[in-house]
């Protein structure tokens, strides 16, 4: 059976790499290693995870510096030999071993813009068309594994920006409200106010990470950002405005 | 609470193995290398180095400019540039391209920025990439103007019709400059991004259908926009090495 040497960062703020090796057969993946690690060698280690299929979004960390869901990384990927360094998301606070605190993106998510839909049609029922949103639906993919938010230099460089900037995980969702067929919000621009979108600076690492291949750039925070242009910085868009004397 | 990485937030850190380095330094040496290129022919040289050669006008100068009252050591190219200028720096492909090879914000995912403070493009000076907007209609307005240089190199005065190695680049580098600016993620946006509803009436989906191709000549952005920059660089040094008689343009005309 081949073996894995991994790197796994073991305690708290003041913990350390510890350096295990560890059996494994074809076809694991890192997170089959570490609960076999668990089962032989450590028995307190901190790991979180649930589903094992891609779906849960729990198990996040850094593989090799890279954020990546610990049940989707196949062995097979990684050179014989070679160590594997499994590390906890670097932009949140650190809990144990590799448990982070990610709470702060549901305090983000607690002041998202609600959808205000429209009335309902006469029956009761509200309609909407596939095409209308298709777009919505690539957001709907979302895990909330939170390695895009991981992964943003706004606030893995800089936490001080916690405070201003939701993040591409929750861009996706103003993406979604500002989109919406039957959303009645003023203005879908003015969704996007106060959540940070300028300071994003399109990137693209949380597109690259996402494992769920939402391309939160391009379809999400690029079409905001135009959405702004359209009311604040379009030159031919404002002389209309101005001659039509519509606001 | 502090993070257990506290101590990687230095420039530079990473537990990436791999070698993320490669592609920020070829592309910002991609780019150095244009700019430079591009600041020599068309701002430097200028008219003391050939731009015109019989049907064929570098790209750089088209349309040509030339008051009288401008002396003759400004270039020409002064009043053309601008315009692919401000519109590939506002690019939102560029963007990502120069903040990560030459701000280095950040250099590469999950490697940490040198940056003390990040206030991306929420201040004065980046804030101003929203005029990608304007630069938008002024690439608009230049496709119509690269066709007709294209097409004004298939006829040589005194001769009328030929077909000759600079005019079949003039057209190539014609096509590409279209696709980057018909590509732009700003234009998918207003042909039919912007929409709410789709369904809605005729026009709309009309509008859907031409935001769905768009959206596939979007998705190779960045192609489009090196192989443009390319093209571009290569038609203008053509253009200059024939009309200085360095080489030799082959075509059907008996006279040039
Ligand atoms: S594209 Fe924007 S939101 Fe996404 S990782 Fe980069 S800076 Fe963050
Ligand atoms: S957008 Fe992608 S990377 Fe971000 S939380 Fe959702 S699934 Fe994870
Ligand atoms: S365990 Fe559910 S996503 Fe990995
Ligand atoms: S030209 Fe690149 S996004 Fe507009």
């Amino acid at each position: 059976m081949p073996q894995a040497h991994l790197k796994v960062w073991r305690g708290g703020n003041d913990g350390e790499y510890v350096e295990y090796d560890v059996e494994y057969e074809e076809g694991m993946v890192v997170l089959d290693v570490v609960h076999r690690l668990q089962a032989t060698q450590a028995g307190d280690l901190a790991v979180r995870w649930n589903c094992k299929a891609g779906k849960c979004g729990s198990c996040s960390a850094e593989i090799n510096g890279k954020p990546k869901l610990q049940c989707m990384c196949q062995m097979g990927t990684f050179e014989a030999g070679e160590t594997i360094t499994i590390a906890p998301l670097k932009a949140f606070p650190l809990i144990r071993d590799l448990v982070t605190d990610v709470s702060w993106n549901f305090r983000v998510a607690e002041t998202m813009p609600e959808l205000k839909l429209s009335p309902p049609d006469a029956d009761g029922h509200r309609r909407m068309h596939q095409i209308d949103i298709d777009r919505e639906q690539e957001f709907r993919k979302c895990i909330e594994c939170f390695i895009c938010q991981d992964v943003c230099h706004v606030i893995r460089d800089h936490p001080e920006n916690q405070s201003v900037f939701a993040g591409p995980r929750f861009f996706t969702q103003l993406a979604n409200v500002a989109m919406h067929p039957l959303d009645q919000n003023p203005s879908s621009a003015t969704v996007a106010h106060g959540f940070g979108l300028d300071y994003c600076n399109i990137t693209k690492c949380c597109t690259e990470v996402c494992p769920e291949g939402i391309h939160i750039t391009d379809n999400a925070i690029i079409p905001l950002k135009e959405r702004r242009v359209d009311e604040y910085y379009d030159p031919v868009k404002a002389l209309i405005r101005k001659i039509s004397g519509k606001k | 609470m502090a993070t257990a990485t506290e101590v990687q937030r230095r420039y530079g850190k990473t537990q990436r193995v791999d070698r993320w380095w490669v592609e920020p330094a070829f592309l910002g040496g991609g780019l150095l290398l244009f700019v430079i290129y591009s600041t020599v022919s068309a701002l430097i040289l200028g008219n003391s180095w050939h731009y015109e050669a019989g049907p064929y006008l570098s790209p750089f100068f088209e349309p040509l400019i030339k008051p009288g009252w401008v002396p003759e050591w400004i270039s020409p190219a002064v009043f053309i540039l601008w315009a692919p200028l401000g519109f590939r720096t506002t690019c939102y492909y560029y963007r990502k391209a120069y903040y990560r090879s030459y701000l280095l914000s950040p250099p590469a995912c999950a490697v940490t920025e040198p940056a003390k403070s990040y206030s991306g493009e929420s201040k004065f000076p980046l804030i101003l990439q929203n005029a990608h907007r304007f630069f938008l209609y002024v690439a608009l307005l230049f496709i119509p103007v690269l066709w007709y240089g294209a097409a004004k190199s298939f006829w040589l005065s005194g001769e009328g019709f030929g077909v000759g190695v600079g005019s079949l680049i003039l057209v190539a580098n014609a096509f590409l400059l279209m696709m980057f600016t018909l590509s732009c993620n700003s234009l998918r946006h207003m042909v039919g991004g912007g929409l709410n509803c789709f369904s809605c009436t005729a026009v709309t989906r009309g509008r859907r259908r031409v935001w769905e191709i768009q959206t596939l000549w979007n998705e190779h952005h960045r192609g489009w926009a090196w192989a443009s920059l390319i093209s571009v660089g290569m038609a203008d040094l053509y253009v200059h090495l024939v009309a200085n008689g360095v080489i030799t343009d082959l075509n059907t005309w008996t006279n040039f």
